[in-house]
């Protein structure tokens, strides 16, 4: 048997395509959800901190923010996900589950991210933009955190890449994501080789189309800079 | 005929940690006063100035800006800020907006125009300034010079009772001094209320009707520019006269 008719054998006998297919939309399910809690969660958690800062009646907040990110970027996402499955969200659905805490895992880092960002930006501008009569939320949202955005973006690119890989571990909580599909080809097939080759190369063009997406929007933020 | 008091400063005074910057300033400015504050660097006149739309929150004091105390916690400050145009000596324009956009955004948000309303008058006090062309440019496009000019025109495009000035021309290349000074004399010109810190001797002693030595935290001698430039009183504005003359 050549390795055509393996092939064949492999993904086409049973429609088992069909089972990478599903884990693809979704593990971009997964991942697409995440991503935005992830993001939602980071934003707040930065700017709160950037409020708060200096402010004793606020302490608690900050307070709130630290305890948050020290313990979930201290918990491996696999421990993660076996906590919100068995134990959190026991009645919820599988890639519920998954959006859940992969949004709440990528939000700790995403806020670390969105801080530095914030914190890149000159003083100058928050001062400028208060000196106008805006308030410091209003600063915030139409001065300060465009430009912080712009800062991290690649940062944000490589959060994503993570998190992409990283759901490849929701198979352990029975989520067919694109890893366990393959996986389940190949205890079906007894074919060891082909679905791992498969399974990588996708999630090598997924990264790579990635990277050309953020290329793109770094490009039409970076039009300001131009001389 | 007396002019009226638009800022009142009593006592004021500013510390960083133990460090005392400003030890009780005191001074009226009235309506249409040009007032530029003077002194070596570390006297304290950026805080004072900073002071004066509360950047800097003072340790002591007072400032009542148009009847109310800016330093009483109640005071809705953004309002207030509304009122008072900032230059400063780095520009601090918004460097991911367009020109254009510099100048309306807080107009706009701050619904003191629509958009149309406050495009218009950006677009007007641009071709003022000599800069009409570069509305859609970004601040990175800018000389040094004219990005001064789109930030004092951002401050005017608020239409403030008052424009305070830190140090404006202090990070601009020697060339571009003059253009941003024009600008500036020619709104002194107007009637604008201005206080300006500044290290130009010569504009001090040409456009503004008061100049004020800060010396250590404290005015030392204030006056007329004549008085001041011509007969200074204290030794320490001698000495430093001497030095930047």
């Amino acid at each position: 048997m050549n390795w055509f008719d393996k092939l064949h054998e492999t993904f086409i006998v049973g429609e088992r395509y069909k089972w990478l297919l599903e884990g693809f939309l979704n593990t971009i399910i997964i991942t697409l959800g995440a991503l935005l809690i992830g993001v939602v969660i980071g934003a707040i958690i930065a700017v709160a901190k950037y409020f708060c800062e200096g402010n004793k009646k606020l302490r608690f907040v900050n307070w709130i923010c630290d305890l948050y990110t020290t313990v979930i970027r201290g918990i491996p996402v696999t421990v993660l996900l076996l906590v919100f499955f068995y134990i959190v969200l026991v009645s919820s659905e599988g890639i519920t589950v998954a959006i859940i805490t992969f949004g709440i895992n990528s939000g700790a880092y995403m806020a670390e991210l969105i801080r530095s960002g914030i914190n890149a930006v000159d003083k100058g501008q928050m001062e400028a933009a208060r000196s106008l009569g805006l308030s410091k939320f209003q600063a915030m949202y139409k001065i300060i955190f465009p430009q912080a955005i712009k800062n991290i973006l690649p940062a944000i690119g490589n959060e994503c890449i993570a998190l992409l890989k990283e759901t490849s571990v929701a198979g352990y909580v029975a989520i067919v994501d694109l890893t366990r599909a393959a996986t389940n080809i190949r205890n079906k097939t007894f074919d060891a080789v082909n679905p791992i080759l498969v399974l990588a190369l996708i999630y090598l063009v997924l990264v790579v189309l990635m990277t050309k997406l953020l290329a793109v929007f770094e490009k039409r933020l970076r039009k300001s800079d131009g001389r | 005929m007396e002019k009226s008091t638009i800022i009142s400063v009593k006592n004021l005074q500013k510390k960083f940690n133990d460090n005392a910057v400003l030890k009780g300033v005191s001074i009226d400015i009235k309506k249409g006063d040009v007032v530029c504050v003077i002194g070596a660097s570390g006297s304290g006149k950026s805080t004072f100035l900073r002071c004066l739309n509360m950047l800097e929150t003072p340790t002591g004091g007072n400032i009542v800006f148009d009847g109310v105390d800016l330093t009483d916690d109640k005071t809705d400050l953004n309002l207030h800020r509304q009122k008072m145009g900032m230059v400063f000596q780095q520009f601090n324009l918004f460097p991911h907006m367009t020109i254009l956009e510099n100048l309306t955004c807080a107009p706009v948000m701050l619904k003191k125009a629509t958009k149309e309303e406050a495009e218009k008058k950006a677009k007007e006090l641009l071709a003022r300034v000599g800069l009409a062309d570069r509305a859609d440019a970004y601040p990175n496009q800018l000389s040094g010079g004219q990005k001064q000019r789109v930030a004092i025109v951002r401050a005017l495009c608020m239409e403030p009772d008052v424009m305070l000035f830190d140090e404006p021309t202090s990070a601009l290349d020697p060339e571009m001094v003059g253009e941003v000074l024009d600008v500036m004399r020619e709104l002194a010109s107007e009637g604008m209320t201005m206080v300006v810190v500044t290290h130009e001797m010569g504009f001090a002693r040409e456009v503004s009707n008061r100049v004020v030595f800060l010396d250590d935290g404290v005015i030392a001698e204030e006056g007329t520019p004549a008085e001041v430039f011509g007969a200074p009183k204290c030794e320490r504005l001698q000495n430093f006269l001497a030095k930047v003359l």
